[in-house]
Formats: structure tokens, C-alpha cells, sequence
């Protein structure tokens, strides 16, 4: 089989994860996202790596740290977004925006502070 | 049987696999500090709650003095110039950046623990000190449960192991050989920090925001890095940068396999396109640095200086790693680009800064206007450029770090007043504190007497010695805006009225002001005596292959 086939869809599989990433607003579906993205960096490797007749499997080892690596990643992305969700009942990113560059008159720094006070 | 077999079949016809040979006494930086981390682990499982906060300062100051003395008695041995090798099967370079960067991460990292530990700005709750991180940092902010937490003094010493980890990474970082090595240290430094972030006691909701927007910015960007990564193996058959270098250059033995992908120079160019992006949003340059300001307002200001001075120096280390041990064959590829990023981030940086009205995030868009400034360094692709870049690093860490932590002593009854407003007449109310967070922010504007000046100097002059004087113009002048916000800030301290409803200056206890002066004893050391520093970093500057 050409290399070109593996590298293809690796390609294709990254931009749907780009894509992805970009266009999802549910905070679940970005993480997603960037896990097709990394499972392509995989197929990636090992095509290479295959391809290559690596005799240390670089490639090879380096998929083994990837997909380690990523399940770290998901499980402390998924404790941070549950810290999240369970104070705004929500997981969609585009309203988790009380930190970003606005104008003195609606100063969301203490906006989110007196909802907290509140709160409390 | 069949099994047996079939594992004799494999044993017989695999090569087999040699132990690996590895220095620990030249890797020892690392592992002190990631040793201390695990027995930080074992005393948050292990002690009772009364005792933690102050054993984990112990603990993270030894792992992490161990760690500096480990990195001084290596330079000594001359593992910084005569003796710099490769470890760990060439997965590890120990040479002169490595060591200095690894110096400064620690010297840096241990002021900032001290400024984790401060109990004294927070007025006491039923009689237990706090600090600047949640009480419970799983209970729902205004919830029951943190109103029990807060009751009962609970503290996240958590942090203290997280930042050892952090540490280890950033150690790591600058001093990684091959691409997988690089992989998991900006892993192992990111991954804690994510988590730092989101565990500051006031304003907790901002704080997790801000660990959101990190964390999901990081993650895409690290998949970017790791896509570079497949594509420069399957161009040149290897992770190791040394190897990589000879591919692209052509001094390589050419196998069949390898024939066909270094025809296609695409791999080449789209796969250092892909790592410098992952490892330029480390860094906070234009067009990736849209995360800096949020994260660095959003997350517990002792963090925010540790992050800022630490992560920048570990991940400016590893791209110039890459870029002067990997790819100094297709120089004239890549400089173009890093020169439009340069140009960008210095400008960006300054002018979107004069528009801030918040203290930590106008300190966050200088951050972006200093990377810049550290680019144009970088680009100057000779031995004076990686001098300029590690002295300038020095200079900015310590600077950065004081200033933050000035920042914390400013507060209101909400905590720390950060808007610019409230600091109007600071100088009237708090002279000395004032002067000292003057006297920081001249650095930043490199003003001469000041470490800010000295870097300035160094990178500039090696940009424009590099062949990229236009860059230099650019530069100057983005220094110039970047001036003008400084010196606003200046004058809105000593020459503004107090407002009558303003903040006042918490008194520190001795921990955060030992970091405020060091930070001063070094910003005006490397201004008035910069002489030796600039030796060392000279000495320091050879990259090993």
C-alpha cells in the first residue's frame, strides 16, 4: 500500500478535528475534536513508521506516549470542565466569556464577582 | 506451545534490545525536583491537614534548591562548555543553554513558591491563615460546602506538588534532544498548569474560566505540535533533532524509504510550520497568544507570575533548540516567517497594552510584547543571538516575578484591587511599594540602570549583527509605545489623587518579600553590573548536536 493513502486520511481526519474544535460550541465536542486530531497524529506515526522500516520504532513508541498522554489530557480537561459546569449549569464554551477585553462601564471582573457575592 | 513458539520465532528474528545506558548524576536537576514532587504526593496522602502547608514549602524549597545546587556543581564540572553531551540514549542534551535555562527556571520557581505560601494578606478565618488558593477547590463556589471549607481553614497544598511537576517539565523543556522527549515535557509542564490555574480562592469563577480557555487552547495546540512531529519523522525517519539536522541538510545515508519523503518538502516545511506553532503558543507571540491575557488575569496572581516567568523561559529554550539544532539548514526558510511573527507580536503586544484597564492583564500584553522583543533574538541565528536571548530570559523572569507579586498586595476588601483606577495615588499612600513596582515596570520598558535595558541592548544588537536591522527599527520603536503604558502607570501612581475609597497595601510577611527583593536586587544588578552575566551567558550559548 503507498504512503499516501495512511497520510490522506490523516489529513482528513485532522481537519475534521480542527474543524471541529473551531466549530462546536459544546465544550464535550471540542475535547472530542482534539482527540481525532491526536488519533490522527497516530496514524500518522505508524503509517511512517511501516513505511519507513524503522528499526526502533520511533513512530511506533511515540503513538504509545500519545495515546497515554492524551487519556491524561481528557481526564484532567473533563475535572475542569465539570468544575465548570456544575457552577454555570452549562458546558457550552461561548458562555463562559466573563474574562476578555471590554469597555470600564460593564467590567466583567466584577460583574462575575457580585453574582459570586450573591451566591454566597 | 504455540505461544512459546511464536516467542522464539519473534526473539529470533528482532534485534534485540539493549539496556539503555543512563546518566543520573547529569540528569540529577530533573530528577531532584521530580523526586520531590512524588514524596509532595506521598505527604498530601499521608500527613494530617495541619501539618501539610508547611512541610509541602519545605518540601518544594529543598527539591527545588537541590535541583539549582545540582545545575551550579554541573557547570562547575563543565557540563556547561567542554564536557556537554547528549544522556539517555541522546534523548537529553546537557549543554550550556540547557543548564542556564535550568538555573533560571529554579531560582525562579523557588520565588515563586514563596509567594504560594504567604498567609499574611488574607485576614484570618477562625483563627487559620490563608493563602491565595481555594479551600476546598472541588466545592461549588458560594456553595455549602466552601462555606465549610472556609470555615474549617482548609488550604489546596496541592499546589505545592503541582508546581514541582511543572518545574520537571519546564526542566526538561529546553534541555529535550528529540521531538518525543519535547512532547512530554510540554506536557508534563502544561498539564499541572491547567489545573494551577483554576484554583484561586477569590474570584473562583473567573479562575475556572480562565482553565477552560487554557486548557482547550493548549490541548489544540499540543495536537498541532505533535502533528509537526509525524510529519518531520516522515520526512527524515528520526525524532532526534541531531538526526533531523542531517536529513535536511544532506549529509544523511539515503535509504530507499527515506528517498521517497525527503523528495517531498512539504513534510518538511508543513511539519515545522505545525511544532512552531504549538511551541510559539507556549510563548504567547501573535497570532497564538489570544489565550495570554485571560489566563493571566483569570488564574491566582502567585501563579500568573510563575507562569509568566517560568513557562516563558522553558518554552523559548526549546524553540531555540529546535531552530539552532534541527533546522539551522533551511535558515532561510523559516526566518522570514519568524520575522513577520516577530514583527506582529512586538506591535500587537504594545499597542493593544495601552488600551488596558486591568494591572494583570496590561502585565499579560507586555509579556506578549517581550516575546516579541526575545524573537527578534532568535532570529539573529548566530552564537551573540542565543546569548542575547538566554541574559534577556534572565533579566524578564525575575522582573515579571517581582511585579506580580507586587500585584498581590494591593487589595480591597474584595481581594486584590487590580483595576488600574483603584491604583491612582499609590504612591502617596505606599512610597516604597510604589517605587518598587516603578522601578519594575522601567525594566519593562528598558530604561537604562535597569535588567530591561541590558537585555534590550543584547537582543538588538545581535538582531541587528544577524542581518535584520530593519527588525531592530520595528523594534525600538514598538519599545517606545510600550514606554508610554509604562509610564502612564507611573504617573497615574505618584501623580493622581487617592481615591478615598481605594486600596490599601497589605503589610507581607517575609516569603513574598524576599521575591519583591530579589526581584530588585537582580533587576538593578543586571542594570548597573551586567558584565558577568553577559560572560556567562556568552559562555553558555553553544547548543550540543
Amino acid at each position: 500500500m503507498h504512503l499516501a493513502y495512511p497520510a490522506v486520511l490523516a489529513v482528513l481526519l485532522f481537519s475534521v478535528g480542527v474543524y471541529g474544535v473551531l466549530a462546536r460550541r459544546n465544550v464535550i465536542l471540542v475535547l472530542m475534536s482534539v482527540e481525532l486530531m491526536l488519533n490522527a497524529v497516530n496514524l500518522n506515526l505508524v503509517a511512517f513508521d511501516v513505511w519507513l522500516r524503522d528499526t526502533l520504532h520511533a513512530g511506533q513508541a511515540l503513538t504509545l506516549f500519545t495515546i497515554t498522554v492524551a487519556a491524561a489530557e481528557i481526564g484532567l480537561g473533563l475535572a475542569i470542565v465539570l468544575l465548570v459546569y456544575r457552577t454555570r449549569r452549562t458546558a457550552a464554551v461561548d458562555r463562559v466569556t466573563a474574562l476578555g477585553d471590554r469597555h470600564e462601564a460593564d467590567d466583567p471582573a466584577d460583574a462575575a464577582e457580585e453574582k459570586e457575592q450573591a451566591a454566597a | 506451545m504455540i505461544a512459546t513458539h511464536a516467542l522464539a520465532a519473534a526473539g529470533g528474528n528482532s534485534p534485540s534490545i539493549p539496556a539503555p545506558h543512563i546518566e543520573y548524576g547529569q540528569l540529577s536537576p530533573m530528577l531532584v525536583v521530580f523526586g520531590a514532587a512524588l514524596v509532595g504526593i506521598l505527604a498530601e496522602a499521608f500527613l494530617p491537614r495541619r501539618l501539610r502547608a508547611a512541610t509541602q514549602l519545605g518540601i518544594s524549597l529543598a527539591g527545588l534548591v537541590g535541583g539549582f545546587v545540582a545545575v551550579v556543581v554541573l557547570a562547575a564540572q563543565g557540563h556547561a562548555s567542554t564536557r556537554a553531551g547528549l544522556l539517555a540514549m541522546g534523548s537529553v542534551a546537557i549543554d550550556g543553554p540547557a543548564l542556564f535555562l535550568q538555573g533560571v527556571i529554579l531560582l525562579t520557581a523557588v520565588l515563586a513558591v514563596l509567594t504560594y505560601a504567604e498567609g499574611r494578606l488574607e485576614p484570618r478565618i477562625n483563627g487559620h491563615r490563608i493563602d491565595a488558593f481555594a479551600a476546598q477547590a472541588a466545592a461549588v463556589p458560594g456553595g455549602e460546602q466552601e462555606r465549610e471549607a472556609t470555615r474549617e481553614g482548609l488550604r489546596t497544598t496541592e499546589i505545592y506538588p503541582l508546581t514541582l511537576f511543572a518545574v520537571g517539565g519546564m526542566l526538561l523543556f529546553p534541555a529535550s534532544n528529540d521531538l518525543l522527549t519535547m512532547f512530554v515535557a510540554l506536557e508534563v509542564l502544561s498539564l499541572p498548569l491547567y489545573l494551577m490555574c483554576a484554583i484561586a480562592r477569590r474570584r473562583r469563577l473567573l479562575s475556572q474560566e480562565a482553565a477552560v480557555k487554557y486548557f482547550l487552547l493548549g490541548a489544540f495546540a499540543s495536537a498541532f505540535f505533535l502533528f509537526g512531529t509525524a510529519l518531520l519523522y516522515g520526512y527524515a525517519g528520526s525524532l532526534r533533532l541531531g538526526e533531523i539536522a542531517d536529513v535536511v541538510s544532506g549529509v544523511a545515508p539515503v535509504t530507499p524509504a527515506l528517498a521517497v519523503t525527503t523528495q517531498n518538502d512539504a513534510l518538511l516545511l508543513i511539519g515545522l510550520a505545525m511544532v512552531s506553532v504549538g511551541l510559539l503558543f507556549k510563548v504567547g507571540a501573535v497570532p497564538f497568544h489570544s489565550w495570554t491575557p485571560d489566563v493571566y488575569q483569570g488564574a491566582p496572581t502567585p501563579v500568573t507570575g510563575f507562569m509568566a516567568a517560568a513557562t516563558k523561559t522553558a518554552a523559548f529554550g526549546a524553540l531555540l533548540r529546535l531552530f539552532y539544532v534541527a533546522f539551522p539548514g533551511i535558515r532561510w526558510d523559516w526566518r522570514p516567517v519568524m520575522w513577520g511573527v516577530a514583527i506582529l507580536t512586538m506591535v500587537v503586544g504594545s499597542i493593544l497594552a495601552v488600551t488596558q484597564q486591568d494591572v494583570k492583564r496590561l502585565l499579560a500584553y507586555s509579556s506578549i510584547a517581550h516575546a516579541g522583543f526575545i524573537l527578534t533574538g532568535l532570529i539573529a541565528t548566530d552564537r551573540r543571538g542565543v546569548a542575547a536571548v538566554l541574559f534577556y530570559l534572565l533579566a524578564y523572569s525575575f522582573v515579571t516575578l517581582g511585579a506580580f507579586a507586587v500585584v498581590t498586595l494591593v487589595r480591597d476588601s474584595k481581594g486584590e484591587a487590580t483595576h488600574l483606577s483603584s491604583w491612582a495615588g499609590l504612591g502617596r499612600r505606599s512610597p516604597l511599594l510604589a517605587a518598587v513596582f516603578a522601578l519594575f515596570l522601567l525594566a519593562f520598558a528598558g530604561i537604562p540602570l535597569t535588567s530591561g535595558f541590558t537585555g534590550k541592548f543584547a537582543v538588538f544588537q545581535a538582531a541587528a549583527g544577524g542581518g535584520a536591522a530593519p527588525l531592530v527599527i520595528v523594534g525600538v520603536l514598538s519599545s517606545a509605545i510600550a514606554a508610554f503604558f509604562y509610564i502612564r502607570v507611573i504617573v497615574l501612581m505618584f501623580f493622581s489623587d487617592p481615591q478615598p475609597s481605594g486600596p490599601a497595601v497589605a503589610v507581607p510577611s517575609a516569603l513574598t518579600a524576599t521575591t519583591i527583593a530579589f526581584g530588585v536586587l537582580v533587576t538593578l544588578g543586571l542594570g548597573l553590573l551586567p558584565q558577568y552575566f553577559l560572560d556567562l551567558a556568552t559562555k553558555a550559548s553553544i547548543f550540543i548536536r
